[in-house]
């Protein structure tokens, strides 16, 4: 094990970079959801280094706190999911530079 | 640094560029698979085994599968003719190159006071059980009612308006 920290972290800011950028130039609203999903899976690769490299592997927190992030991104991704859907069958697309008024 | 540290990290960056540059919406999901497989593999060569196959079962079995069927449901794997992206793309491009500029200099400015060497920790999956159940037993409660909330208000939100009006 000789990788340094700094590696994972750099490949994880490299992620989250990726995941904002398909995030904010995306037009599809699943596309929109997938760099969000890239984004909360860079921050749980950094609770996991910091929890390989810290101090006190062995209190778990880094590993729960990745643990209880895997199941409330999932539980978003349901969510977000379920509303593209019921948003593709109101306006007839998934486009979102095409979804400019609140009115209903 | 390792071999199977640059073969996963290439792999995740190579799945997660493709996920947000392809064009055609399937393979960008099939490609968010691959960068998940790539993160589940850094998960294990931290000696994160839980939380390794927590994700390939979370992310590859579960998430992967349900943007699959978004993407079918709302015929999303037909290509505009007006491009993936937003014509405001290039704005987003910077912030995430700038936001990605910051990060890098946090963690290259304190890359001398980060450790480079960790003795292996030895966490069995006994120990992360009785951790679940005994330290962090209100966060799992937490996490169980949430993902119950979740899966209730999913399928309201999906439902048919004129069978909810039943």
């Amino acid at each position: 094990m000789a990788t340094p920290l700094t590696g994972f972290l750099l490949v994880a800011a490299l992620l989250f970079a990726v995941g904002l950028a398909g995030a904010l130039t995306r037009r599809n609203a699943i596309l929109v959801l997938i760099g969000i999903e890239l984004m909360l899976n860079s921050a749980n690769l950094n609770l996991i280094a910091f929890w390989r490299y810290g101090p006190h592997p062995e209190a778990l927190t880094g590993m729960m706190f990745a643990i209880f992030s895997i199941a409330v991104a999932a539980a978003e991704a349901a969510v977000g999911l379920g509303l593209v859907i019921q948003i593709y069958r109101h306006a007839k697309t998934t486009d979102l530079d095409l979804m400019n008024r609140m009115k209903g | 640094m390792t071999f199977a540290f640059w073969l996963f990290a290439v792999l995740t960056l190579a799945g997660g560029l493709a996920a947000v540059l392809l064009k055609n919406t399937v393979h960008c999901a099939l490609a968010l698979t691959v960068a998940f497989a790539g993160l589940a593999l850094l998960f294990l060569d931290l000696d994160a085994q839980f939380a390794g196959f927590a994700q390939i079962l979370v992310y590859i079995g579960a998430v992967a599968i349900l943007v699959v069927f978004a993407i079918l449901l709302t015929r999303g794997s037909e290509t505009p003719q007006e491009g993936v992206f937003s014509h405001n793309w290039f704005a987003g491009l910077a912030i995430a190159a700038a936001v990605f500029a910051v990060l890098a200099w946090a963690v290259l400015a304190s890359a001398h006071v980060l450790p480079h060497e960790a003795a292996m920790p030895t966490v069995t999956v006994a120990q992360i059980g009785q951790a679940l159940i005994g330290r962090y037993v209100l966060p799992l409660e937490i996490v169980a009612l949430l993902l119950t909330a979740a899966m209730i208000g999913a399928v309201i939100v999906a439902m048919d308006e004129k069978e909810r009006a039943k």
